[in-house]
């Protein structure tokens, strides 16, 4: 039993439900902004064809949210369940976002889904569409409180230690929630969803129209497709670049890591487009480098350096050092809490607190470290280089290509030449599981440029998880891998046959454009 | 009374209020799911009775996750406690509530008997052991639950699923099925008619007088057990379960209500609802069942929290380590704003779902599935 170790399986437990929930997420942050857009362009014109279109996408929108619903619930008991000393530690601060999305998002998102789906006949074509508004709304401030939990974990703001309880408490809940690394984080990562839903709009539109089916129908939502997905894609890019400036102000060590930046170059430092990052020499094979770009990324200036991996492990090295003060002032603390001095001492070093409790997750007793210890700790900090180069230029790689379809899909659009780039359609198609990996590899730098911290500089993940045994969390993450599976079977398959069967025959009735609808029901009939 | 005190005690009323909200307005959706196979025979009965509870459900699960949240922001220890501790009961309710979204959603989207069948055991088997689990986990509280902190306040629990598995927690997860079976079939009462509606009714009669049974031996019970008694309270020290010290003698579940009598409002209303309920079933009045049917819920709920107050999560192995509200909260900064946040925000939420049951009020008719056969579940 002691080859189990719970830490590292909690953690992929963590990391699997987590990708596997954002899965559905961004669809349905994306769908349901684009169901928001039909139904409203069906409300202004009258036109019946946007109202058929609203159901059928909604009828996929329904096979997905269902998912991401049952998967999101995991999600808001797992840091009880698996990260107890996580929740105890921090849950003075990370509970208030995750109470607030339940609160204000969750419920709104949940309480007029309902009417979405069944309210059709039940509610005016103005109250529906309020409703179909309030669903996109409420996913999206889900979204919002979400990443503010996210964004703290990366940068937190607003906090410090009380030694009376030994964990984090909150000082500003303004400071967390005006986080600018969350709300950047926000922006950016909306936006993919919208590019997420607006690829799944246009690679099925692509479809129907290369089968010649649905012809109206198809060319319609590839339109709002085209556009939607346009500006997100460019917000995607626009605001993952401003997520990167913040995160050379606090998060030092991913950007080193993402850019393989082993040592501190002169300013402006060059920007790494191909390599192959060796940890072990510390250097970068087959490097390309364009000059001046990742200075002028990181720094916003020519004359700033943007600091290497080797002077951040240094920079840890002191932390460290500091940190072992506010650690050993802490011990006496426990036992006389009123002792002046000490209170003193540890305030000045309380900041730094977290970087002695790296010893501790590397299985040293900081009470006992020896410099080769605290050296091997400061190395500890740096993350896994060549995961974040290749994730990172991956997924910026994918994010470019999306702005040059969506921008290919709309002239072909606007000057209506379907039949004559049916290569492009057919990419289209083809690009459809694109933006899913290239939301995965963001989460996947996100979360893994972040380690060895579960709290960037205050909490190591080693140390976060509960006191669970190594089988127990075994036996639930094969549970949930066998049942997630079969439920990604079964989500797979529905939406398959929904999209084959297409949108007469899900809504069971014709469906007319405008033109066709006047020439069967004579001029001066209803659209 | 200080400021951080007064906090804590509001907290602990709007936990008890979020969970309550929860087996009030879930509850019917756990118990209609429940009993499904024996109120609904044929498709067209099972679609009856799911579409009830179809466009409604949805939004009534979020009182689960808002309670989880809550109890992550007013009750870190309690929430890292609680969940950790009772790791593969947690596991299991999960996968009760993973089942339920994709079960309602996928179930209409094919034809085939069997893909249908297959759903609706699944629903209604997440409805059973859901019921039971929070039963058996309330009971658990009565008892204590075996777990003890270090000096950097982490947590070691010293127990497994089977240990939870003891005579009194049974007895208050049947106690649970049958308060959610006659929530469901109440709801039922209400919104169906015919031979659903009438299934229902037996459901309703029998499972409403199981739980005045249930309870009345459960209160007899609590007596004889060994309860918890805090020995030094500090209602506005800082939070932390090292700090306070705790006794356990036989009969201090009941000792709250020799202190404030008016606590036995609680235990009143849970049977006397439960009695109203079967009554008003008999006579065939459905409305009144049903809010009878909820003042039994709430009752139900109010008299563990009132008997176990001020604790919240009792230790077996360290009983000074309870968790209680003096020693388990959150910072008085972080508990002042999610009071102000909650005053703010139930309110509307509690306006907007009584809007959604207006627009869908009515019954869920043979007639009205045949109409919107394509839009339904």
């Amino acid at each position: 039993m002691d080859t189990l170790d719970p830490v590292l399986l909690s953690r992929l437990q963590f990391a699997l439900t987590a990708l596997y929930h954002f899965l559905f997420v961004p669809l349905t942050l994306g769908l349901s902004f684009i169901l928001a857009i039909m139904e409203s362009v069906y409300v202004m014109s009258g036109r019946e064809i946007w109202r058929d279109m609203t159901k059928f996408w909604g009828k996929l929108f329904a096979i997905n949210f269902a998912m991401g619903v049952a998967t999101g619930i995991t999600m808001e008991f797992q840091f009880g369940t698996n990260w107890a000393y996580y929740s105890h530690y921090v849950g003075d601060i990370f509970g208030v976002p995750l109470a607030l999305e339940g609160l204000m998002a969750f419920f709104l998102e949940s309480t007029f889904v309902g009417l979405f789906f069944f309210g059709w006949n039940k509610l005016s074509r103005i109250q529906h569409l309020g409703v179909t508004w309030l669903v996109a709304l409420g996913s999206n401030l889900s979204a919002l409180w979400i990443l503010i939990a996210n964004g703290w974990m990366q940068n937190p703001v607003g906090a410090q230690f009380n030694y009376q309880t030994m964990r984090m408490e909150v000082t500003s809940m303004a400071d967390v929630i005006l986080n600018p690394v969350a709300q950047a984080k926000f922006v950016h990562t909306v936006s993919a969803g919208y590019v997420v839903g607006s690829v799944f709009v246009l690679a099925i539109s692509a479809f129907y129209l290369l089968r010649g089916r649905h012809l109206a129908f198809a060319k319609r939502s590839l339109a709002v497709a085209a556009s939607f997905g346009l500006a997100s894609a460019f917000s995607v890019v626009v605001l993952g670049d401003e997520s990167g400036y913040l995160t050379t102000q606090n998060q030092k060590m991913k950007l080193a890591s993402i850019e393989a930046e082993w040592h501190t170059t002169a300013a402006p430092a060059s920007f790494t487009v191909f390599g192959i990052p060796d940890s072990t020499t510390q250097e970068t094979h087959y490097a390309v480098r364009v000059p001046w770009v990742l200075g002028l990324i990181a720094t916003r200036s020519i004359d700033q350096q943007v600091l290497g991996i080797d002077d951040l492990v240094k920079q840890a090295d002191t932390r460290i050092h500091s940190g072992l003060i506010a650690y050993d002032a802490l011990q006496t603390l426990k036992v006389s809490p009123l002792d002046a001095d000490v209170q003193t001492a540890f305030d000045a070093h309380k900041d730094d607190l977290g970087y002695a409790l790296l010893l501790k997750s590397i299985g040293v007793d900081p009470a006992k470290a020896s410099d080769a210890d605290i050296a091997r700790a400061a190395q500890h900090t740096v993350p896994r280089v060549a995961t974040l180069f290749w994730s990172f230029r991956i997924m910026v790689g994918l994010g470019l290509l999306f702005i040059f379809m969506f921008a290919f899909a709309f002239w072909v659009s606007a000057t209506q030449r379907f039949e004559r780039y049916t290569w492009f359609l057919r990419l289209c198609f083809y690009a459809l599981p694109l933006p899913w990996i290239a939301t995965s590899l963001g989460w996947i730098v996100a979360e893994t440029g972040r380690q060895p911290w579960v709290i960037e500089g205050i909490l190591p993940t080693q140390l976060a998880a509960s006191s669970v045994s190594g089988m127990q969390v075994l036996s639930s993450l094969i549970g949930f891998v066998v049942f997630y599976s079969a439920l990604a079977v079964v989500d797979f398959y529905l939406m398959r046959r929904y999209i084959l069967m297409g949108p007469e025959e899900v809504l069971h009735k014709k469906i007319l454009a405008p033109e066709e609808r006047r020439a069967l029901h004579g001029k001066g009939a209803r659209t | 009374m200080s400021t951080y005190e007064t906090l804590r005690l509001i907290w602990w009323l709007l936990l008890a209020l979020l969970i309550t909200g929860f087996a009030v307005m879930d509850g019917f959706d756990l118990g209609v799911a429940a009993q499904l196979p024996f109120v609904a025979r044929s498709d067209e009965e099972r679609r009856i009775t799911i579409n009830s509870i179809g466009p409604v459900w949805e939004g009534n699960q979020v009182w689960f996750i808002l309670g989880g949240g809550a109890a992550f922001a007013a009750f870190p220890l309690l929430y890292a406690v609680a969940f950790s501790g009772l790791y593969a009961a947690m596991f299991l309710v999960l996968l009760t509530f993973i089942v339920r979204p994709v079960g309602f959603d996928f179930r209409n989207k094919l034809q085939a008997p069997a893909w249908r069948r297959t759903w609706d055991s699944l629903l209604c088997g997440a409805g059973i052991v859901a019921a039971l689990l929070f039963g058996v986990a309330v009971g658990n509280l009565f008892l204590g639950v075996p777990f003890s902190f270090d000096g950097d306040l982490r947590v070691t629990y010293t127990g497994g699923l089977l240990d939870l598995v003891r005579p009194f927690p049974l007895l208050c997860g049947l106690a649970s099925l049958a308060m959610l079976l006659m929530h469901g079939a109440a709801y039922l009462r209400v919104k169906t008619e015919g031979v659903v509606a009438q299934r229902a009714r037996t459901v309703l009669m029998t499972s409403a007088l199981a739980l005045a049974v249930l309870l009345a031996v459960g209160g007899l019970w609590v007596g004889t057990l060994q309860g918890f008694l805090l020995a030094n309270p500090d209602p506005a020290g800082p939070s932390n379960p090292l700090l306070q010290s705790a006794t356990r003698s036989s009969g201090a579940w009941l000792h709250n209500y020799g202190s404030y009598p008016w606590m036995m409002a609680a235990p009143l209303c849970a049977v006397g609802g439960a009695l109203l309920a079967a009554l008003a079933a008999w006579r065939r009045f459905e409305l009144p069942a049903f809010l009878a049917s909820a003042l039994a819920v709430v009752g139900t709920l109010f008299t563990a929290g009132f008997s176990l107050f001020p604790f919240l999560l009792p230790s077996s192995t360290a009983p000074s380590q309870s968790l209680t509200i003096w020693d388990a909260s959150s910072s008085q900064h972080t508990l002042a704003i999610m009071v102000a946040m909650v005053l703010l925000f139930l309110p509307v939420v509690l306006l907007y779902t009584a809007w959604v049951f207006r627009v869908l009020r009515g019954k869920v008719t043979a007639a009205y599935l045949r109409e919107n056969d394509h839009s339904l579940y």
